[in-house]
């Protein structure tokens, strides 16, 4: 374990590198766009009657000076950096002057909650159910189960969860099909609130849990398969072990880590799963906020959201990364 | 290669019926080109008729006969994932074999560029160039934008093919007869890895079409070529469910789990005959 901290630094380089590579992509992306962001906004004052020639130029003039429009591109990249490295991600255009990071905030906790919620349960699921349909072979019901798992996986995630609203919202109508709560309902926390929440998420959960189940169990049933041909499995069981334990402690124990990493790549996509999720099951998360942003043209908001789902992924990864030398010491911090 | 193909249709349940559904793919693709009406056209036939022997899949509230524009759907659809796959492949290749071959600083750039477009959150970003180029997303640069973005995870698969092949005594042979690294990639390493590019070349379609059926259906692409998110997107657009008009969602609907299970049936039976442990567990070995 000496090494460790160099290969700390070195992985925290490499976190460094992705955030700045992912961050000015998606700077040179959104400033090289051929809409202007103050225009637009004039535009949509000047259609709700404002029309003073004087007036609208003032507002351009306050309005590219807020926005941090002025100067090169390459002033407005420093500025954005020394901007973003203090957490002040500007003002939102179709909401201003609400900062960007206010309306960020108040969306990511119903995104983080259904996400992560759901992430693990479909990792635990497809493990537990990959190990058992990888070490009992000739189960005809472990079987059955996997193989409708691993067939609903790869169905396009929109058509899957088409479906389930079409079953669940109008052939069999018991669960609420869209949004994240009840609408005018009292956001005072309470008992009868955090029930409408949990109910308002089965679906869009239910359909993230079905179609990522089969992945997981995949990799974990072809993960214990190899494993139960190494020696040491064989002379276990020769050796008379219970079959209880030699599948926990001996197999799932060592498959476990090549899914842990997996874990973190999942917990990274959550940024890209969420936005159809959120859109189809209309969420009030950080994916259907991105989608009314783009509509809208709220250039900073869509610049905001990008940034934080970079830094987020690229976070994720990197603590697994980190974390798993230290859960497993056969892994060599190389 | 044919040899291949037989003997996986003829030992692999899985290959020959992902086979067939691909087969009926196919066919539909080339009905396609026998479509009496133009991609385009609308409102050429009466809107709203159920299927019957004159029009077999009903038509659209568009008056658009759906099985054509299926057929002509599909067509564009799945030339998108193979182009896609095409181009991704061919940077997967070269990242892969170069970074596998030359190890050291080149290798350790290449990986870091790897794993960089690995985690970038790849639905954002296609959002995000779809709000840049608003008219100008046609189907060819969502194609480069596509594959720019599915390359890195097969990438990484063919550089630790690769790594192992540069200890192999054939690969120290050709270096010793002085044959330069671009033909040692192309002519002794390529053939080792490429029924790997083939199994991925499914699962990047996969990917690919998946991805063009969720942003199409959400309306972030060039809404007039008709492709199978298209469909879907013009079916909700007139909210073809609520207005009884059924088989307009259901015919798409219909024929991309067909397709996904086409592809996903070859891509796993192709992975089973690369990996020869899973092969001996099929014959009892």
């Amino acid at each position: 374990m000496a090494s460790y901290p160099v290969f700390l630094l070195r992985r925290f380089g490499q976190f460094l590198l992705v955030v700045f590579i992912g961050i000015s992509a998606t700077f040179f992306v959104t400033h090289l766009t051929p809409i202007d962001p103050v225009e637009e906004s004039i535009g949509s004052i000047q259609q709700m009657g404002q029309s003073d020639p004087r007036a609208v130029e003032l507002m351009r003039q306050s309005l590219r000076a807020l926005y941090g429009l002025e100067g090169s591109i390459w002033q407005q990249y420093l500025h954005f950096w020394g901007r973003l490295a203090t957490g002040d991600l500007g003002p939102s255009l179709s909401a201003f002057p609400t900062p960007v990071s206010t309306i960020i905030l108040r969306s990511l906790p119903w995104t983080i909650g259904l996400m992560t919620v759901s992430t693990l349960i479909t990792f635990i699921l497809g493990n537990i159910v990959g190990a058992l349909a990888g070490y009992y072979r000739k189960n005809m019901a472990l079987k059955a189960v996997s193989l409708i798992f691993i067939a609903m996986q790869p169905i396009p995630y929109y058509i899957f969860a088409f479906v389930l609203i079409i079953l669940f919202g109008y052939v069999w109508p018991i669960l609420p099909i869209n949004g994240g709560y009840e609408m005018n309902t009292n956001l005072n926390l309470s008992l009868a609130l955090i029930l409408d929440i949990l109910k308002h998420s089965i679906l869009p959960a239910l359909s993230l849990i079905l179609v990522g189940t089969g992945s997981w169990l995949i990799g974990m049933r072809a993960l214990v398969s190899n494993i139960i041909t190494e020696d040491y499995v064989v002379f276990a069981e020769l050796g008379g072990v219970q079959k209880r334990r030699i599948l926990r402690s001996y197999i799932a124990r060592n498959a476990m880590v090549p899914q842990f990493t997996g874990l973190a790549m999942s917990l990274g996509a959550i940024f890209n799963g969420t936005v159809i999720t959120e859109i189809v099951f209309g969420y009030p998360g950080i994916g259907n906020l991105l989608i009314s942003a783009v509509h809208a043209g709220d250039y900073s908001l869509v610049l905001g959201l990008s940034a934080l789902s970079i830094v987020g992924v690229a976070a994720a990864v990197f603590i697994i990364d980190v974390l798993s030398p230290l859960i497993d010491p056969r892994i060599k911090v190389e | 290669m044919f040899t291949i193909i037989r003997d996986l249709a003829r030992q692999n349940v899985e290959f020959l019926s992902g086979l067939l559904l691909f087969a009926v793919i196919v066919g539909l693709i080339v009905v396609s080109y026998f479509s009496p009406y133009g991609p385009t056209d609308i409102y050429l036939l009466p809107p709203d008729m159920p299927p019957d022997s004159q029009y077999w899949l009903g038509t659209t509230s568009r008056g658009q006969d759906v099985f054509w524009q299926l057929a002509t759907a599909l067509r564009n659809t799945l030339y998108f994932g193979i182009g896609v796959a095409f181009l991704s492949r061919i940077i997967s290749l070269v990242v892969g074999l170069v970074a596998g071959y030359a190890g050291g600083a080149v290798d350790r750039v290449l990986m870091a560029i790897n794993d960089s477009v690995m985690v970038i959150p790849q639905f954002p970003l296609l959002i995000l160039f779809y709000f840049v180029l608003k008219d100008s997303m046609t189907w060819s640069v969502l194609i480069v934008v596509m594959a720019s973005l599915g390359w890195s995870y097969d990438a990484r698969l063919i550089r630790s093919v690769a790594i192992s092949l540069k200890t192999r005594p054939f690969t120290t042979q050709s270096v010793y007869s002085g044959m330069s690294m671009r033909k040692i990639l192309v002519e002794e390493h390529l053939p080792y890895v490429l029924p790997i590019v083939f199994a991925t070349t499914m699962n990047n379609m996969i990917w690919s079409i998946g991805m063009e059926i969720t942003l199409s259906v959400l309306g972030f692409t060039d809404i007039e070529t008709p492709t199978m998110g298209m469909m879907i997107y013009w079916a909700n657009a007139h909210s073809a469910l609520i207005a009884g008009t059924w088989w307009w969602v259901a015919a798409p609907v219909a024929v991309i789990v067909l397709l996904f299970l086409a592809l996903f049936l070859l891509s796993m039976s192709m992975n089973e005959y690369n990996d020869p442990r899973s092969r001996l567990n099929r014959m009892g070995g």
